[in-house]
């Protein structure tokens, strides 16, 4: 948490300490309060008093509330602004450092928990400092006022306010004990409900096939029973708190009068009236104490929440970033071409190796395809090029230049690359296409509708409600899945770029559109080099060279014809999918 | 403890309707509720009544600090026969020095220097027995109220939390009787957060606000009934005076809700962004996009910085509005009284009592405020709860009145001019004609969007044909159950589905009788044997959304399950499209296994995998435009073939 308090600006530090005085001075005033009562009190018990006098005191008393209620708006104002920019500030450091994550850091913390990390966690911090501003500089003050005022009048008020202040401090910190953990559980069984409702809801087709819909009901109700048991009990338990709350207030009041009563009895004539006046004031400083360690243990039971939260901000703030940008922007001497020399890669913390010592070279217009079975490796051979990760052993070259060596936007301004799984952000079909920078000015309306129609979207793009200016709604559902991917497509044509990478982004189409749209695309970008990873043989056998991998390693590199000679997981590959004549024949 | 985020502000359509329906529901309760609000009426009622005794012990305290020295008292002293005459003269010694001028003080100090016999006749008198009664009272009145308060909120808690696990049940349940096509148009989000965040809504809202608007109902009213019977000028001085800190804080109030909703709707759209951003984060990086994206988020956090502070402000200003109106209030009774006691109107008491009956009528009024806001909020989430649960549901089944029985089977299917569309207005299956018979293995075929999923879920009856027919065995599937109909199908989807439970329990699903021998041959079937038993725990391995298995092994899993059931039909609709064509040929060489003595629907992208079917159907645009085995088709040169061939045709 003091880590996270180092983002205060300096205008926030500034508005901190003025909230400091203007809360010294509100206590100040509130302390005062009850002065003013008791003196009014006495006059109007006073038989002589004139209206005067009493209208004077309720003046001052009202000048004292009406002075506190200033100073509360105004450091309630200033605590809104820190707080908020505070979380401005937080939200924006955290987004900026997820940007220059690389995909090792995204997969370390999972997307869905940084975007908890970036928004939920914020803002728990965000009411604390909102709360915390007030209650905590406010109740520690108030409280060692009230009790300086207090210790010293009278041992056996200050004993029983003493009490009082143990019995509230026992039951907030038991309540705490057995009610915080089981706070945790509910959060988790809620995740639980969520997650027994999303599988019914995902699973819909497959529930009813197999008539399991009363099965899904069993586990729903389960989590259900749990959920509300454990949400029974907290509550329950919580429930305690007001009553006895109430009854601390209720019988520090009657016990300081009962007591009182005694004292003043036994007391000489001149000592009565001050013992009762010092007994009125007594009560209402008693209420402040047992205020302000009330506001205490609240700011107790905040804080561990949002000390969690704080702890999983800094994870991401301090976490080290493992692409460290290189420094080359310049021109190079090759163009369009990618190397790999000895490559090989693991995960950090993994043991195994997922690519062992490959080497290849594309040149200028290449087509480099790459196969294998799932896991065979291809897809992380192919993110090593952008820089999604790097290389553990070995070098990767892009026009003759170690990736490293390249800013990152320097590199990635010459890369297309279409993922796995089409990504559309929110906007239009146009904004879709010319998404991005790459050194050059934005892709002109014509250069969108090429792109689109080498991608064959120009069909369904124009028949879509407002066309190139249609709507693409968050995640991009409103269009299908094999649309997406050919949207993707066009995004990476309309980038202009040396070197594209597909990385089976054939899969949601149609062998027919497949066929058309690589066709197509040779056509349009014929200088371009291409990297390919496939499972479909058709997809990649009019490549320049094919790459064969196997559990990591190369096991075939060559032509399609040449390949089905000489490697054997190739041809059982093929074979797999057409017929040995239709291979001979092709 | 509340709930920060989880709130919403939203506003009822129809607060007064949604209200009466919630309390329609929550009949099985309405005992327990009632009990509960009697004994926050109760706890109010002694709430009201302990201040009164609260100033009765203060008159009788200060009672006992005026001395007896009126003089007819003093004289009669003086001459008591039974006082020694040496006090009496000290008495008159002391008490001549008292004059005009002595202050209070004086006069108090000289009083306490009495000889003792003296001293005890003038010295001011406490009724203890009466202190002790009244404290004896008071402490029974605050146990009894914090008793009260408890079981009340103890039953209420049981109320509200009995109710959400109702309601969550009633969602979960009205799923399954919802039709499919609901899913069509609604988000799984949208569902979700009605079961999660609108019943918590309810819940927490229901425990709180109900009761608190019960007993601050009865404070408010009572307190002004106390204080117009005590003195109606002071209770209309103490009613102007608070109203008047009222009305600035219902401005308040009606302006930060304002702000309550544009930071609600702020916070969901920033979310939304950062959801888009960081799960695309691959393309956001490879196109340079993050300088765009930073631009983008700083301008959405600017706009929630500036709701996040005015909400913040706004609602901050509450508490501290609160006490001043309290305060002004003091004031204005205290005034207003002392004018009133010195005209000799009123005694002292009566001021002591309004003193507290400000507060007492202050507080309920903003709590009243605050539970209004609540329950409105409850009305929304129990409109979006009812609403759901308002849904049209599948159609009733009066009419199946045939069963088929899973063992007798033949194994017929014959579609008959089967006419469908998810949207009335746009029919996707036109006029499908098929049939096939027992044993048959039919592969379904075409491009994206021409209607082959479709065609299988009006086989299962996931949706309801629009005209035409489907006949199994001679028997329309219009007089059949829904149920019955799936306990004829085998079904692996394209959709790798599988819960968060072990590996044994997804194989198993909801079929009792399998035993671990039948799980393994079915995993080794489709060759995930081995992969099972590398998993930490084998069969009792835990599957969840992250644990880095393979869409492939996924999906294998999936077919594994199927083979579990028996059922004399076997529909694959894109059982294999994430395995690599390698290990699919295994799995195919097993389903051809599988298949056999079954009648198969088989739909594929890879043509390759259904090359040995008995029956190719070749659709598009929701028709068939040819039909027959795969030698047939490609000799006919049509569709079909350009399709197959379209998988070798050379790009260069």
């Amino acid at each position: 948490m003091g880590k996270l308090f180092k983002n205060f600006t300096k205008k926030d530090i500034g508005m901190i300490i003025v909230s400091i005085i203007l809360i010294i001075f509100q206590v100040w005033l509130d302390l005062k309060l009850p002065d003013y009562m008791s003196s009014i009190t006495r006059l109007i018990q006073t038989e002589n008093s004139t209206l005067t006098d009493i209208l004077t005191q309720g003046g001052y008393m009202l000048l004292c509330a009406g002075g506190s209620l200033l100073s509360a708006v105004v450091v309630g104002y200033l605590a809104s602004c820190v707080a908020a920019s505070f979380s401005l500030t937080l939200r924006e450091k955290i987004f900026a450092k997820v940007e220059s994550f690389g995909m090792e850091e995204i997969k370390k913390f999972s997307t869905s928990s940084l975007i908890t990390r970036t928004t939920n966690d914020v803002t728990q911090i965000e009411m604390l400092v909102a709360m915390g501003l007030q209650l905590l500089i406010k109740a520690p003050i108030m409280a060692i006022w009230a009790v300086s005022k207090i210790l010293g009048k009278n041992i056996q008020w200050s004993a029983l306010t003493g009490i009082g202040v143990l019995i509230l401090l026992v039951t907030v910190s038991t309540l705490m004990f057995i009610v915080l953990p089981r706070f945790s559980k509910v959060q988790k069984l809620i995740d639980k409900i969520n997650g027994v409702t999303r599988e019914n809801l995902t699973g819909i087709r497959v529930i009813r096939a197999f008539n399991a819909e009363g099965f899904q009901e069993d586990r729903f109700q389960q989590v259900n029973e749990e959920l509300t048991k454990t949400q029974l009990f907290n509550q329950r338990c919580f429930a305690i708190m007001n009553p006895v709350m109430n009854l601390v207030n209720y019988f520090l009041t009657l016990g300081i009068y009962f007591l009182g009563a005694f004292m003043i009895a036994e007391a000489g004539m001149v000592d009565k009236i001050n013992l009762f006046s010092d007994m009125v004031v007594f009560s209402s400083y008693g209420m402040q104490v047992i205020m302000s360690f009330l506001m205490l243990a609240m700011i107790f039971m905040m804080w561990p929440r949002a000390e969690v939260s704080a702890k999983r901000i800094n994870e991401v703030l301090e976490s080290d970033i493992s692409i460290a940008d290189g420094t080359k922007t310049t021109a190079t001497k090759e163009v369009g071409t990618v190397e790999f020399k000895n490559v090989s890669f693991k995960y950090p913390d993994a043991d195994e190796y997922l690519l062992k010592d490959i080497s290849f070279k594309a040149n200028k217009g290449d087509t480099i395809a790459f196969i294998g079975s799932t896991g065979s490796g291809k897809s992380t051979l192919i993110n090593l090029v952008p820089r999604f990760y790097d290389v553990t052993e070995g070098e990767v070259l892009v026009d003759g230049i170690n990736v490293k060596d390249y800013t990152q936007e320097a590199l990635h301004n010459k890369i297309g690359y279409v993922p796995q799984k089409a990504v559309m952000f929110t906007g239009t079909v146009a904004s879709n296409v010319s998404y991005g920078d790459n050194g050059r000015a934005k892709p002109t309306m014509k250069k969108i509708k090429e792109a689109v129609a080498v991608a064959q979207a120009k069909d369904f793009v124009e028949n879509m409600d407002g066309q190139y200016e249609a709507h693409i709604a968050r995640g991009g559902t409103n269009v299908s899945g094999g649309q997406k991917q050919r949207l993707a497509i066009a995004r990476a044509i309309a980038r202009d770029p040396e070197i594209y990478i597909f990385d089976d982004s054939f899969s949601a189409l149609d062998y027919q559109t497949d066929a058309i749209l690589r066709k197509e695309l040779k056509k349009y970008t014929k200088d371009a080099t291409s990297l390919i990873v496939a499972q479909r043989i058709g997809t990649i056998m009019n490549a320049d060279q094919i790459i064969v991998l196997d559990k990591g390693n190369v096991v075939g590199m060559g032509t399609h014809k040449e390949l089905l000679k000489t490697c054997e997981v190739y041809k059982e590959i093929a074979l797999s999918q057409v017929t040995k004549e239709e291979l001979e024949n092709a | 403890m509340p709930r920060p985020g989880g709130r919403t502000y939203e506003k009822s359509k129809d607060f007064k309707g949604s209200i009466k329906r919630l309390l329609a529901h929550l009949k099985p309760w309405h005992v327990l509720m009632s009990f509960a609000l009697v004994l926050a009426i109760a706890s109010s009622i002694l709430a009201l009544v302990a201040p009164d005794k609260l100033s009765d012990l203060t008159d009788t305290i200060s009672a006992g600090l005026q001395p007896n020295v009126s003089e007819e008292h003093i004289a009669e002293v003086l001459q008591d026969p039974t006082i020694p005459t040496e006090d009496q003269q000290q008495a008159m010694q002391i008490l001549s020095s008292i004059d005009e001028d002595s202050n209070t003080d004086e006069i108090l100090a000289a009083l306490d220097q009495l000889p003792s016999s003296i001293y005890d006749e003038v010295k001011p008198t406490m009724d203890m027995d009466k202190v002790k009664n009244i404290a004896l009272l008071l402490a029974i009145l605050y146990v009894l109220s914090a008793l009260f308060s408890y079981v009340q909120h103890y039953s209420m808690t049981t109320v509200s939390n009995q109710f959400a696990r109702k309601l969550r049940r009633s969602i979960s349940t009205k799923i399954n009787r919802l039709p499919l096509k609901y899913f069509d148009n609604h988000e799984t989000g949208d569902v979700l957060s009605r079961v999660t965040n609108d019943v918590d809504t309810i819940a927490q809202n229901l425990n709180n606000s109900l009761a608190t608007l019960v007993s601050s109902i009865t404070l408010f009213l009572g307190s002004i009934l106390m204080m117009f019977i005590t003195n109606w000028i002071m209770a209309i001085t103490a009613i102007v005076a608070s109203l008047l800190g009222f009305t600035l804080i219902g401005v308040i109030l009606n302006k930060s809700q304002k702000y309550f909703i544009r930071r609600q709707k702020e916070l969901g759209d920033m979310n939304g962004y950062i959801e888009e951003i960081y799960s695309g984060h691959n393309v956001v990086k490879a196109y340079n996009g993050s300088k765009e994206a930073e631009a983008e988020f700083a301008k959405l956090n600017q706009q929630l910085y500036e709701s996040n502070q005015k909400s913040a402000f706004l609602s901050g200003l509450m508490p501290p509005i609160m006490s001043f109106v309290g305060n002004l209030g003091y004031v204005a009774v205290c005034i207003v009284g002392a004018l009133l006691a010195m005209n000799n109107i009123i005694s002292f008491g009566v001021i002591v009592a309004f003193m507290v009956y400000v507060r007492l009528f202050t507080n309920p009024l903003s709590q009243m405020a605050q539970a209004m806001t609540n329950l409105q909020s409850t009305a929304a989430a129990s409109e979006r709860v009812f609403e759901f649960l308002d849904e049209t549901e599948m159609t009733d089944q009066k009419e199946c009145t045939k069963h088929l029985d899973k063992s007798k089977v033949k194994g017929e299917i014959e579609f008959k001019h089967v006419k469908f569309g998810y949207d009335p207005h746009k029919m996707i299956i036109k006029d499908f004609n098929a049939t096939a018979k027992p044993g048959q293995k039919i592969a379904i075929v075409g491009p994206t969007g021409a209607g082959k999923t479709t065609l299988v879920n009006l086989l299962m009856k996931f949706y309801e044909i629009n005209d035409g027919d489907i006949l199994i065995d001679g028997v329309s599937t219009k007089q059949l159950t829904r149920e019955n109909i799936h306990d004829l199908f085998i079904m692996v989807l394209q959709d790798t589905w599988l819960f968060s439970g072990s590996v044994r329990e997804n194989i198993k699903f909801n079929k009792d009788d399998v035993s671990d021998n039948q799980i393994w041959q079915a995993l080794r079937t489709v060759g995930v044997d081995h992969f099972v038993q590398t998993l930490p725990g084998g069969l009792d391995a835990i599957l969840s959304d992250n644990d880095g298995i393979s869409q492939g092994q996924k999906q294998l899993l999936t077919i594994a399950r199927g083979m579990i059931e028996d059922a004399p039909f076997l529909i694959l609709d894109e059982a294999t499209s994430n395995v690599d064509t390698r290990t699919e040929e295994l799995v195919q060489k097993a389903m051809d296994k599988l298949t056999e003595g079954r009648t198969s629907f088989i739909i594929a992208h890879r043509l390759s995998t259904i090359k040995n079917a008995d029956l190719i159907l070749v659709m598009q645009k929701g028709n068939i435009i040819e039909q027959g085995t795969h030698e047939e088709l490609m000799k006919q040169q049509g569709f079909y073939e350009k399709l197959y061939n379209s998988q070798f045709e050379k790009t260069a």
